[in-house]
């Protein structure tokens, strides 16, 4: 082989040089210059790749263990950030499973009967999203809680043949973003509705949504209050909108389905339930759905049916939607998808069952009222909430954050890197991995960094 | 095998929540939820056992070989995954401070480094979570430019007959309009027909090279000139990049924009669809319009830089699939300038077995390939009334994953195959032996080819079926409720 | 039951595998044996509205199998004066009988003379042969 540079690593190739002589001969050529001969000489590379020397395992791990220990995870750090990733507890049971070859280091289900587990997994974490939504059909994953916005937007485009996209300014800012990234290419526009003392007036949300094809909200919003979401769903139905809600899996215990105040969709990110924060992915993204959106739906999604002998099987199916198949008519280009994450998400739901996320949500709510109670500074804004409180900061919150670091604390998330005039607010996240000592421990800090 | 809803009994559970001795605000009645959703209730030991029972209804590359064409299904290193649950890179919150995320940002820049020199290209931006993303992003870069340029008039895309699906699908999301180009009998794009549909409304190419066919393009060196003569720029899908690291360079080739696929080429494992992650390169004239954030190196310390005043936007939360950044980097500093004999021990096993094989079915294309290549069981159909099809469920009887079928489209009756570099030649052999009996079997016994697979936890399964009455989700007892899809 | 394979000899045809029976102002459409065998059973009709404008050589529908997805094409042009509600509930009804309760929709003609452009079952039959 090239014969340069370090050996491919042990255990990585498979090949004797006795192998390869033999393959050689089979296939008729000299060596292996030859079957690259096909490669036009002007694009040829003949010089060895540039690239760091290769490690042995030990040494390699030794490394990457260097690198991780530059980083203040939180577990060194007594960390308070949320702001649409949180540390919640995952079960053990996840690292059991998403560690099993047979499901790891699978791909997409295209052959049935090889993919059974895939499939009734899939199914399984379809029919989980459905019953916390309220919705009738939910794909088996996007990428994340910013993508299926997007997606959510060119089903709307498809559905109304209208092109404006209206997303609450408390819906999160990455969202917001990636939203506007794609919009062009769909051929919509996007408006903002600003927010009205932390929520987001309905009337407002109304008005914007006349003539409007999609209108996106967030539950609990990106500032951690309770959005009068029903009134905001019907605001934008009035108006010939589809109202989406996106929301936290973890608040779904005790916050109302958004199936059962009006919306059309409901999307949001998946992590709080399975995946850990991991610096922002892989994660996945859910998008469920009316059933009268099933033909519109983008990525995979599996439906039940019966064997040769009548025994029930499961299969992707309407792959007619999807782009191997309708190609540039497809309803999305998606073909990766975050299966194995959304696994995580299905594993917790059984780990916890429904009496196990209501109590994941009355501790992170009794929590954050525990907070309101000890941390001294003032609230943001006077609105209900579920895991996460705004507080108003003497100094720019990202000052805080910086002094308060010092301490080994990471108070919570500087709302002014997104918004403009927020630069005073700190959001504080609190999970049922904090307990009443750390919030204790956390408001001594903020005393010492805001006095 | 139950679902895990049919296993579900009232009050039993698995896992406990802390509870602190603390009131609980009262949410809203008007936002508080009327009915618990119905997630089952089992114990941790069957919770565990149902899993294990649906692990072993599933076949990963741990299992056997699955020469899944297009889909590189290598071994994947558990080293990475120990890296990737390191809990400096596990725990880590995305909206750290850049001063305590040193150690993720260094790594996301060296692993920037690393694909730079594997592309041939200046810059990359790692946020795209999957290829097709890439390629979204890629089209959106191409706007970018044309914008910049004063040419938006530039709406056309091209692409070949052979194209993945993805490709044409991605340009009707960013809205251009689709051009296609056939191929040529040797698998070359058909450089008369190029010419004659590249003028001044083409925007770019998207091309995979090698092809779907499994064929380097010979022709590429024209093509780059077609496309750059007339101001168009070249978008180069990296789903057959494992066939070419170290040998040939996509920027080398004339390509503009380059995506990769770290869960095919770098290792990430397929996960049973997914996650994968999909960096995008690009030349210095499209840097500009990157997405936003980028990773920027300031003497000894990184950071994100947000500051891009030009760039296309966002196209995913946060600055990507990091964990996914982990596996592939180690995967990289494992195999170091090595790289090389990766992908040539990929085409050598290709290769072989074409060489195999090609007189017990069909080579529509016959050439020496890359790192897959194509068949076709259009005289077994013929012939025996055999098609891809049973061929692919028979094999699954030898404890084989089959290939990928009826794709690309160009070929009848096509079996894609792709071995990659990692199978020891006692594997290639099986499938061969297995391969070539199936094609025997066509001819004596096509009636078993037809009931097969026989050894799998299912037979054939009812597609028609499931697509006609959609059942998407459990029915619990709710069935007769009309307006909802699952209800049986 | 798939039906076997057969082309009327009253019907008028499109290349793309079409078929018109025009009745005086009217006709109905559909499409031929050759088209639901190569799609395979069918497990999805998507309709054109009533009261919509269908384009000679446009397509005005889509048809689907599991593995296949495809535009129906217009032989004529004409106003939509009716859908077949029974292949939207039933789409399998075209495998079974594409020539008559498998039928797509009924027009009223824009211009009767489009018809004359149309194949005879001995052009279209002439036609399938070559592909």
């Amino acid at each position: 082989m090239s014969g340069q540079g370090s050996p491919a690593p042990a255990g990585y190739l498979s090949l004797t040089d006795a192998d390869r002589e033999a393959m050689l001969e089979a296939i008729g050529v000299e060596s292996v210059d030859a079957l690259f001969e096909q490669i036009p000489d002007g694009v040829r590379f003949d010089r060895p790749l540039a690239v760091p020397e290769a490690l042995p395992e030990a040494v390699l791990v030794r490394h990457l263990e260097e690198l991780a220990g530059r980083n203040a995870d939180t577990g060194r750090e007594l960390s308070f950030l949320g702001m649409g990733i949180y540390d919640h507890y995952v079960p053990a049971i996840v690292d059991t499973f998403l560690s099993r070859g047979e499901l790891l280091t699978a791909y997409t289900p295209y052959q049935p009967e090889m993919s059974q587990g895939v499939l009734q997994a899939i199914f399984e974490y379809q029919t989980a999203i459905c019953e916390l939504t309220g919705m009738d059909v939910s794909n088996a994953s996007g990428y994340d809680g910013t993508t299926v916005a997007a997606d959510a937007c060119f089903i709307a485009r498809a559905h109304t043949g209208r092109s404006r996209i209206v997303l609450a300014e408390t819906l999160h800012p990455m969202a917001r973003q990636v939203v506007k990234t794609y919009a062009p290419g769909f051929g919509m526009d996007v408006v903002e509705v600003p927010h009205d003392g932390g929520t987001t007036d309905p009337e407002r949300f109304g008005e914007a949504a006349r003539d409007a094809a999609i209108a996106i909200f967030q539950q609990p919003n990106a500032f951690g209050c309770l959005e009068p979401a029903p009134d905001l769903a019907a605001a934008a139905a009035e108006g010939g909108a589809l109202p989406v809600a996106h929301v936290d899996l973890a608040s779904l215990g005790l916050l109302e389905a958004p199936g059962n105040y009006g919306c059309a969709m409901a999307i949001g990110e998946g992590q709080s339930i399975g995946n850990y924060q991991s610096y922002g992915g892989p994660h996945y993204g859910f998008l469920a759905a009316r059933s009268e959106f099933i033909r519109r739906m983008p990525g995979r999604i599996v439906g039940e049916t019966t064997d040769l002998e009548g025994k029930r099987g499961f299969v992707l199916t309407l792959q007619t939607r999807e782009q191997h198949i309708r190609r540039e008519k497809a309803t999305s280009n998606m073909t990766t998808n975050q299966t194995l994450l959304a696994l995580g998400g299905l594993i917790t739901f059984c780990w916890l069952g429904p009496e196990g996320l209501r109590e994941l949500g009355e501790t992170c709510t009794a929590l954050a009222g525990y907070a309101k109670g000890r941390v001294p500074l003032p609230l943001a804004f006077e609105r209900p909430t579920f895991k996460e409180v705004a507080f108003r900061t003497p100094v720019d919150a990202r000052e805080i954050v910086r002094r308060a670091r010092e301490h080994g604390v990471h108070p919570g998330y500087p709302l002014g890197r997104d918004y403009e005039g927020l630069d005073d607010v700190l959001l504080v996240a609190l999970t049922e991995k904090r307990t009443p000592s750390d919030i204790d421990r956390l408001a001594e800090v903020l005393a010492e960094v805001t006095a | 095998m139950d679902l895990i809803y049919e296993k579900s009994r009232p009050g039993r559970r698995a896992g406990r929540v802390p509870t602190y001795d603390l009131p609980v605000p009262e949410i809203p009645p008007e936002f508080a939820r009327a009915n618990p959703p119905r997630l089952p209730e089992v114990p941790e030991n069957e919770v565990v056992r149902h899993f294990t029972a649906l692990a072993d209804r599933n076949f990963g590359i741990d299992t056997g070989f699955y020469p899944l064409g297009s889909c590189t299904m290598k071994h994947n290193p558990r080293v990475n995954e120990r890296a990737a649950a390191l809990p400096g890179f596990r725990d880590l919150h995305p909206l750290q401070e850049d001063e305590g995320a040193q150690g993720a940002l260094a790594l996301m820049w060296e692993l920037e480094q690393i694909l730079i020199e594997v592309a041939g290209l200046p810059a990359v931006t790692l946020q795209p979570a999957a290829g097709s993303q890439g390629e979204l992003t890629g089209l959106m870069l191409m706007r970018a430019a044309f914008a910049d340029r004063g040419e938006p008039g530039r709406n056309v895309i091209v692409t070949p007959d052979t194209a993945h699906g993805t490709n044409p699908a991605s340009v009707t999301m960013t809205g251009f309009e689709l051009a296609k180009v056939a191929t040529t009998d040797r698998g070359n794009l058909d450089l008369d027909d190029l010419r004659a549909k590249v003028d001044d409304r083409t925007a770019g190419l998207m091309l995979t090279n090698p092809s779907t066919l499994g064929l380097f393009d010979e022709g590429i060196e024209e093509v780059a000139q077609i496309f750059h003569d007339r101001g168009a720029l070249l978008y180069y899908d990296g789903a057959n990049l494992n066939a070419v690291v170290g040998r040939s360079r996509p920027g080398d080739m004339g390509f503009d924009i380059v995506h990769y696929n770290l869960h095919k080429t770098f290792s990430q494992p397929h996960g049973g669809g997914g996650p994968g992650g999909g960096p995008v390169a690009v030349t210095q004239e499209l840097e500009p319009f990157l997405p936003s954030p980028t990773v920027v190196r300031d003497g000894d310390a990184f950071r994100l830089e947000h500051d891009r005043p030009r760039s296309i936007g966002r196209v995913r939360g946060f600055a990507g699939p990091f964990g996914v950044f982990v596996r592939s980097y180690a995967f990289m500093r494992a195999y170091g300038p090595a790289l090389k004999d990766m992908s040539e021990t990929a085409v050598l096993n290709a290769n072989y077995l074409l060489a195999q094989l090609k007189d017990a079915y069909e080579l529509p294309y016959d050439r020496l390939c890359m790192h897959e290549f194509v068949l076709s069981a259009r005289a077994l159909k013929r012939e025996h009334g055999i098609t891809a099809l049973d061929v692919a469920k028979r094999l699954m009887d030898h404890g084989i994953h089959p290939p990928t079928i009826y794709f690309p489209l160009v070929v009848q009756e096509a079996l894609m195959i792709e071995p990659t570099e990692t199978e020891t030649k006692e594997r290639l052999d099986e499938f061969v032996a297995a391969m070539r009996s199936i094609a025997e079997e066509a001819a004596t016994d096509p009636e078993t080819l037809k009931q097969a697979p026989l050894t799998r936890p299912v037979r054939r399964l009812d597609e028609v079926k499931a697509a006609k009455q959609p059942v998407v989700r459990y029915a619990f007892d709710d069935a007769g409720s009309p307006d909802r899809i699952g209800a049986r | 039951m798939a039906a076997s394979e057969s082309y009327p000899d009253d019907l008028r045809y499109h290349p793309e595998h079409d078929w018109a029976r025009v009745e005086g102002e009217e006709a109905v459409l559909g499409i031929t044996w050759y088209a639901q065998d190569a799609l395979g059973e069918l497990v999805h009709y998507e309709a054109p509205e009533v009261g919509s404008t269908l384009r000679k050589d446009g397509a005005y529908a889509e048809v689907e199998s599991v593995k296949a997805v495809s535009d129906v094409i217009a032989p004529l042009s004409g106003e939509v004066l009716e859908v077949n509600q029974k292949v939207v509930d039933e789409p399998e009804t075209v495998n079974e009988d594409p020539y008559g309760g498998g039928w797509l929709v009924r027009i009223r003609l824009a211009d009767a003379g489009e018809a004359d452009g149309l194949l005879d079952v001995a052009a279209y039959k002439a036609h399938i042969a070559e592909q």
